[in-house]
This record gives structure tokens, sequence and C-alpha cells, in this order.
């Protein structure tokens, strides 16, 4: 028998505000522990929470882009459990009227993990349904030393936002190209910077196992608490396995909480007591209820941006680039912006395109971001390149001299003498010259051994220098060869 | 004559005169308290160096300039205690003031002590303290009313100009009335609740206990108005309290609801309070009978909204950040049971798991969603009847003060001191309550005054209109 995943995730993300959510303290990763604290997000008697409007907008904006619905009302609930790291002993979040309902992400090819990029063709522009968003408080980050345990209650209170997903997963695959793409997403909205690193992105996933073709679910467990793509992608991996494993040979699936160890490659059950939970759910006394359809929304709409999806085919159709080219850009919001600057000033974008991707990518510093060098020079550069007047090696020379010295690159190629030989009667020279010198390799090619042409082209190469154009000398030298 | 027996209005003008300097008067009250409160036990915390130093540098131009004032144990003054009246919050040192505080500051006030109160503003009686009971100045056998009792202590014991309560199910207007003195629980938003300690965030509203109607209007004056931190604060501006005192009530109707003279109302507080009606209407004020049908579940529906949110708004006591924690638990779980068994009082506790179960999944639409939808039918009541008549008259209380110990053993038959004054913290209205009379045993009677949301200046008019026609709120309790 063969069996299939049903696959359901909680998406959380950090967003990018200046402050927390309740209160002024700054939404800050890394500082000093527990030296972002004010009695409102420490929960002191008294200290009562406003909520933090640009959350609410980012929270909306959110929803715009994966087209949900925001319904005219939402309000903040409390959910109570008892936890040291939570100030209150209650979390702010929202229960049944949450800012965003429904939605969609649609998974795009390239989304998918390289090494499934076969599959993923047949798996492309697939619909994964949302059921909601919604705003909530996060709660302090424990640590545990030797005798003690202690709380850095910075992280209390920064803003969360959580992305649930309707149970339309079946691959882990599918899993990371709805991660990669959410993340695309929301670095294009400026909702959050999605840093793995900063546990900006988290997430818990539901799995369940059915044979193939039968109509009920089966029993689900939940891993919570994975921090990166690729472990939720491994995770899910090894859960599958063992579901299936469980279940093929007569088990049952127990409905469990567990947690991934990334180390030990395993998903190992939680105390299964916290399943038990009841959060006892009410309207927050403290806050009123959000009024969406005004100024929020409005303020929302206002940063609606170009989504990754329209910029790729825009990108096609304005400058001419393949489907790869535009999305390879596109994934890259700051590398694309930077394209479409410098495409301004070039008279050839593929050509553009092709040094932003082969040559630039490689050579640009890692932060910050798009080096600064001015987009128009690397547009200069392309034109240099497509021109002929210098050939794609010395591009590349000169462009690592651009990225050192942010100088234009033409006075670069003058001063280092980088002007490629096009001159029909200077190559021709070169050209015979090359095949006197090679009697051996003119006559292979003539014996029908086209590669023998291209020692006669390093010839020429050595002697300008490199200097010459590559494809004039190969014109020149078919056409010499040709002679009787 | 001491000076503690003064007015805010009195001294604000001798004080203004130069007749008196703000240290003296912080002296004579220090004296004063030194030589009542062994008896009152109104205070849990005093300071006297403070109070001596804020009265040498008190600005007498302003509003509350040198006027000393005491606070409910509950509201958060930076670098002092604040107790709550619980062990669970001993060694809790407040790093920050309440909006309120904040404002009596800038109103020049000197803030003089911490009043005690029922744990966690739980009760009618200030006997459910951690740090001891408050008594009754006019007899010290009697409770002084709660949750405010030290409050209300205070100010008719004339330990304090003026003092900060306040009311959740009618914590001021019930101990004013049972000890004397002026309660006044303002509309729901109308003063910043950010630094009041929560029991119940949807009711709970701060407000001043004062000697006289017209000191009611000034202390809220000072510490009224909209706070961009407390988001439930009405963004309306506050206007002038004392615009309309001294104006007449005559064509005036007030609204009299039939049931709230019904049985069990005890006769010398029917009788006291019918007369009081008889002398507004006296005053040219038309009396009209009202009907508030749903007044009959107000206490039920309280016991449910009030206890839910308490049970969340306590949790954070759990000796893990702050306050007092439990010694030698062996795990987390433990460390939490046993502060909180040790920290909490009986009657907190018992209300936590009432909130607790009400909130439970399964019973949520039964209790806490059905209280909710009774709350708002209370609120369309008071509505309709607000329709025919500008404020509404009925007692504060069914009983004048009952002796300690007489109703600590029976919960619900303390629950129902309140049963006056619940709806209108269910509504969000403005109440006063007043001295309308005292028992043949001397007892204080009060007289409750209701006024719509916003409409303090209504309800301040027609207690001052009382109060400058009668007497009772001139009488002093002996103490000797
Ligand atoms: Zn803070």
């Amino acid at each position: 028998m063969t069996y299939e995943a049903i696959i359901g995730l909680e998406v959380h993300v950090q967003l990018k505000t200046q402050t927390k959510l309740f209160c002024g303290c700054r939404n800050e990763f890394g500082a000093e522990p527990n030296s972002h604290l004010c009695p409102i997000c420490l929960g002191l008697p008294g200290a009562l929470p406003v909520a933090n409007e640009e959350a609410v907008i980012l929270t909306i904006l959110t929803g715009l882009m994966l087209g949900s619905t925001i319904p005219p009302r939402a309000k903040f609930d409390r959910k109570n459990y008892f936890y040291p790291d939570m100030p209150k002993n209650y979390q702010i979040s929202q229960y049944d009227q949450p800012l965003c309902l429904g939605g969609g992400v649609i998974l795009p090819a390239l989304s998918f993990p390289k090494d499934a990029q076969k599959e993923a063709q047949a798996l492309a522009n697939k619909k994964v349904r949302l059921v909601r968003i919604h705003l909530e408080e996060d709660v302090g980050k424990s640590f545990h030393l030797e005798r003690c345990s202690g709380i850095d209650f910075n992280r209390a209170g920064t803003p969360l936002m959580e992305i649930v997903t309707e149970a339309d997963l079946t691959t882990p695959e599918e899993a990371f190209a709805l991660l990669t793409t959410l993340r695309e997403i929301l670095r294009y909205g400026k909702v959050s910077d999605v840093d793995m690193e900063k546990g900006q992105l988290r997430c818990d996933v539901n799995i369940s196992v059915r044979p193939v073709g039968t109509e009920a679910f089966g029993t689900k467990r939940e891993i919570k608490n994975l921090n990166s793509i690729s472990a939720v992608r491994r995770a899910l991996k090894h859960e599958i396995q063992a579901q299936i494993e469980l279940v093929s040979s007569g088990g049952r699936v127990v409905q469990q909480t567990m947690r991934w160890d990334d180390a030990r490659g395993e998903t190992i059950p939680m105390r299964t007591k916290e399943q038990a939970h009841d959060y006892r759910y009410f309207p927050d006394p403290d806050l009123l209820p959000i009024q969406t359809q005004g100024h929020l929304r409005g303020e929302a709409e206002r940063r609606l941006p170009e989504l990754p999806e329209r910029k790729k085919s825009r990108l096609c159709q304005t400058y001419g680039l393949s489907e790869y080219q535009a999305s390879v850009l596109a994934a890259d919001l700051p590398l694309a912006d930077y394209f479409e600057q410098a495409a301004r000033s070039t008279r050839n974008p593929v050509a553009l395109a092709n040094l932003t991707l082969n040559d630039y990518l490689a050579l640009r510093p890692e932060t910050p971001g798009p080096a600064s060098v001015p987009p128009e020079y690397l547009g200069e550069l392309a034109d240099l390149v497509s021109e002929g007047q210098i050939n794609s090696r010395q591009g590349r020379e000169v462009l690592a001299i651009l990225l050192q010295t942010h100088r234009p690159p033409r006075e670069i190629a003058r001063e280092r003498g980088l002007t490629q030989i096009s001159d029909a009667q200077a190559l021709d020279a070169f050209c015979r010259e090359a095949i006197s010198a090679n009697p051996k390799s003119v006559a292979d090619y003539k014996a029908g051994k086209a590669a023998a042409i291209n020692a006669l082209k390093g010839f020429v190469m050595k002697k300008t220098r490199g200097q010459a154009n590559p494809q004039r000398i190969h014109e020149l030298l078919e056409s010499l060869l040709r002679e009787p | 004559m001491s000076l503690a027996f003064a007015t805010i209005q009195e001294l604000r003008r001798r004080l203004r005169a130069k007749e008196v300097h703000p240290r003296e008067l912080v002296e004579a009250l220090l004296d004063r308290i030194s030589s009542v409160d062994p008896k009152v036990k109104a205070y849990n915390y005093l300071h006297p160096e403070r109070a001596l130093e804020s009265a040498q540098k008190a600005d007498i131009s302003l509003p509350l300039g040198g006027v000393p004032i005491a606070i409910k144990d509950l509201i958060n003054v930076r670098g002092e205690p604040c107790t709550c009246a619980s062990r669970i919050l001993e060694g809790y040192i407040a790093p920050y003031d309440a909006t309120v505080i904040e404002r009596l500051r800038a109103a020049g006030a000197i803030l003089l002590g911490r009043t005690n109160m029922d744990e966690f503003a739980m009760g009618s009686s200030t006997e459910n303290s951690a740090w001891g009971v408050t008594r009754n100045p006019w007899d010290l056998s009697r409770v002084p009313g709660g949750s405010s009792g030290g409050s209300a202590a205070a100010v008719a014991a004339h330990e304090a100009i003026a003092a900060l309560g306040s009311d959740t199910g009618g914590s001021i207007r019930q101990p004013a009335s049972f000890c004397g003195c002026v309660g006044l629980k303002p509309t729901y938003g109308r003063v910043s609740r950010y630094g009041l300690t929560a029991f119940a965030s949807s009711l709970d509203q701060i407000g001043p206990l004062t000697k006289t109607v017209a000191d009611a209007a000034l202390v809220l004056e000072s510490i009224a108005g909209v706070d961009p931190r407390d988001n439930t604060c009405d963004p309306t501006p506050a206007p002038s309290f004392s615009a309309k005192l001294g104006e007449e009530i005559r064509g005036m109707t007030l609204g009299i609801p039939k049931e709230y003279f019904v049985s069990g109302i005890d006769p010398e507080v029917e009788d006291a309070t019918r007369q009081a009606i008889s002398h507004l209407e006296g005053l040219g004020a038309t009396l009209r009978e009202i009907s508030l049908p749903h007044t009959a579940y107000s206490i039920a529906s309280y016991y449910l909204v009030a206890t839910a949110e308490a049970s969340a708004n306590l949790a954070r006591f759990d000796g893990m950040r702050y306050g007092r924690r439990a010694k030698e638990c062996d795990d987390l779980l433990e460390t939490y049971g046993r502060t909180r068994d040790e920290g909490f009082g009986r009657e907190v506790k018992r209300r936590i798991l009432l909130g607790t179960y009400a909130l439970s999944s399964g019973y949520y639409d039964a209790y806490y969603l059905r209280a909710q939808k009774v709350r708002m039918r209370i609120r369309e009541d008071f509505l309709a009847a607000f329709r025919d008549c500008q404020a509404i008259v009925t007692p504060t209380s069914p009983t004048p003060a009952f002796r300690l110990g007489e109703r600590a053993e029976d919960p619900l038959q303390m629950y129902l001191a309140d049963i006056f004054t619940i709806a209108v913290n269910l509504a969000g209205l403005c109440a006063i309550s007043l001295p309308c009379g005292f028992t043949r045993s001397g007892l204080p009677i009060g007289l409750q005054i209701i006024g719509p949301m916003r409409q303090e200046e209504t309800i301040l008019q027609v207690g001052y209109a009382y109060e400058q026609s009668t007497d009772w709120h001139t009488l002093r309790p002996s103490l000797s």
C-alpha cells in the first residue's frame, strides 16, 4: 500500500517594527539581555498594553499580499497559561476575530529545493490555501545554566505574525517551497527581514498520513518550533517516514506534540501533558476592538508592493530577459532593484542581466547587499562588453576593479589598456601569422577536426595579450582557412 | 480646630492666603494619624519624611497645591511598596508612577501614604487584607466597608484631606456610605487605569473619596482626562467638573428605580433615603418612578465577568519576577502552586477559581458569554431609563456598616453589600455616594446618585444641591 502525507503549517514571523507590540520598547535582536524592558512588556501590576499601529498595518499588508479577506473588525484575546518566560502568564493573541482570513500562496517551480526541481515542474503553481493570519506578542527566552535558569525578556512583547495554512501540502518539498515563497513575499512587503539566524521565522507543522485513495484524515502529530526552512524539510521527511512505518506495520499514530532534534535527525515526543491545555481564551478587556477599514487598511494598501510573480513577468517583458534570469533577479529584491536602476543606462539589458547574474553576483561583497557601486556604471560596463569594445573576460577584470575603486568602467578599461582589437586589418595580420605558424592545426582543421581552430585562436589571443575580439578572430580564421 | 478637619476648598483659600503653610498641614495630619490610626488602622504605609519634603516644595498656586491625599494600596507610586493588601506582593517596590499619581503630583498634591483595602480589591469590608482589618471611625466594632475601606476611613477619621480609591462593583461608594463621606465613581474610561493594579479591567475605575461634593469635583478635575497609555480611556477631554456646582436642580427629573426599594433593605436606610428623595423634590426636582428590570441579574453577571477577568489579571503573580516566592520547591509546578497558595488569601483564591471555571472550555458560553449578554441588557435598561430622567437616586447600600466578622464566613451575604452599586459598573456609568442621614445607633447612611455616561457634572450638581441644604457632611466621628 502507498501512503500520502497531509501537512499544515503555522508560520510565525517576527515583524519589522521599531517598537514592541504593546509598548514603546525597542524591537531589536541581540541586545544585552533584559535591556529593552518597561512595566508593560514585563507585565508589572497596573501596566496596560496599547497596540502598535505599525504592527497591525504590516499584518493587514501581509493579508492583502496573500489575497486574504480583511474583516472590518478584529480583536485581541488573552490566551491563558503559566510559563516562566511569559510575564503576564497570558499571551495577548487573536482568537476568533483575527486581522486576516483566507487567502493563499501559489508555489512557483523555482521555489522548490534545487534537488527536487524535476518533480517541481509537475507541482509548480499549486495553490496552498490559508486559514488566517493573526498578530500576537512573543514571549521571553529561557536559557538554562548549570545550576539555575535565566530569562531574557527582551523578546517578550515583540510583534509576531502567525500565518496558518490549510492542510493542503503533501510533501516536505512543498513545505519548503511554501516557506521560500512566503519569505520572498514578506521581504517584498518589508514586513519582516525573515532572518533565520535571528529567529525571525519559526514554524510548527502538523502531519498525518493516509493510504492513497482514502478520504479520511489520519491522526496528526505536531512538530513545534522549527527554526529554519531546511529544518522543516528534514523534520517532515523524517516524521512522514516514521508515521508510514508505524501505520504500515499495524501500529497507530497517537496525537502528540513532538520536537525536532536536528543534530540527531529525529522527532522526539514532548511531554504529552501539555496536550490537554485549556487556554481559556477571552477578549482582552484592556484593548478595544480594531476597526480595520479606515486608516489602517488605507495605509496597508498604500504600501502594497509589486509582488514577485508580477515582477518576473514584467522583467521578461520590459527587458527581454529569460524566465530563468527574471526569476533569479526577482528572488533577490535588492538585486532586482539594482538591476532595474542599472538598466536605465544601458542599451543592452540582456547583456546587463548576464553581467549581473554571472559576474556581479559572484564578485559582490556579502554585505551590504548591492554594493555602493553606482548602478549606471554597471550599465556602462554592459555596453562596453556587448558592443565589443572589450571582451567578456576583460569585462570581469574591469568589474573587479570597479567594485574596489567605484570609478567609471570606461576609464578603468582605458587605463589598463583593455581595449579589444576588433580592427579587421590588425586582426588579419595576426590570423595569417597563426596559420603559417601552426601547419599541423591547419591540416587537422582541413581534415574535418573543427575543434582544431581553437589552437589558432589561442595563438592570436596570446599574441594580442587577450585583447582580440574572439568572435571576430573566429570569423576571420574560418574565412582564411576556406581560402584555397 | 485642627487643620486636619478642613476640606480642600477651605484649605485652598487658606493656603493661598498664606494663613497656613503646607508643612503645618502635613504636620497636623501626621499628628492626627498618630493619635487615631492605632484605633482605625486606615493606613498600610506612611512616608512622613517624603510628605514633609514635598510640603516644603509645594506650589500652592496649583489646583491641589499643598493638599495631602492618601492613596489606596493598589495604585503604583514610584519607589514605594504597592501591596494590594496581599502577601504575594511582599517586598515589591513599584518602579513607576500610575497616571493618576503623575497627575496628582502635577496638581501639587502631597502623597501622604497608602491605605488599607480588601486584598486585590476583592471584598466589601476591608477584612480581606493581609495586613489586618480597618475599623469604621463611627463605630470601631464595625467594618468601614470595602474594598476602599482604608481610604474611606482615612477621610472620615480626618487622617487625610482626600483619598483615591478604586471602584469595581461599588468599592468607593459603599465604604463612603458606611463611613459617612463622599465617594465618586467616574464614568468608565474617564480616569486612566494605567498604574492601577487590575482586578477586573472592564469594571475598575479610580475615583476620589472626599469630605464634600465640591472636593470630589476638584480631585476628579485633577486626575481625569485622556491618557494614551490606557486604550480604554475616553478620548473626549474632561470638562470642568465644578462648573455646575451651585446651579439649581429645579426642573430636573430624577428617576427612582422601583427594583431598588424591595424587601431586604434595612428600614432605617430606606427611611433616610426616602427622606433625602423628598428633600430633593423640595429643591424643585421632579420625581419619576422608573424600572431597571434586569437589576436582579446584576450580581450574577458581575461575579462571572469580574472573576473571569481577575483570573487572568492575577495570573502574573507567581513569584517569578517580583514579590514573594515559596521556598524550597522541587519543580516549577510546585513553585507556582505553593507561591500562589501561600501568597493569596481565601477570597482571592475563591474568585480566581470561579473565574477560571467560568472561562473553561465547555462552560464559556454558559457563563462568561451569557454574563456579557446580561450586561448588555443592564446597560440598555439604563439607557432607556435616562430617556426619562437626568439622574437616578437610590440607597448606596441596603444596610449600614455591619459588625467585623459578621459576614466574613458567608461570602454570598457579603456579596449583597454591593447590590445597589454593581449595575453602575456593569453599565460603565458614573455615580456618587454622599451622606444622607444616620441610624439611631449613629451609623452613617449613604445616598447614591447615578448619572449617564460622561455626566459627572450632573450628579455633582444634584449632590451639591443636597449637601448645601443639609448638614450631614459636617458631622464628625468622636474617636476620642
Ligand atoms: Zn516595554
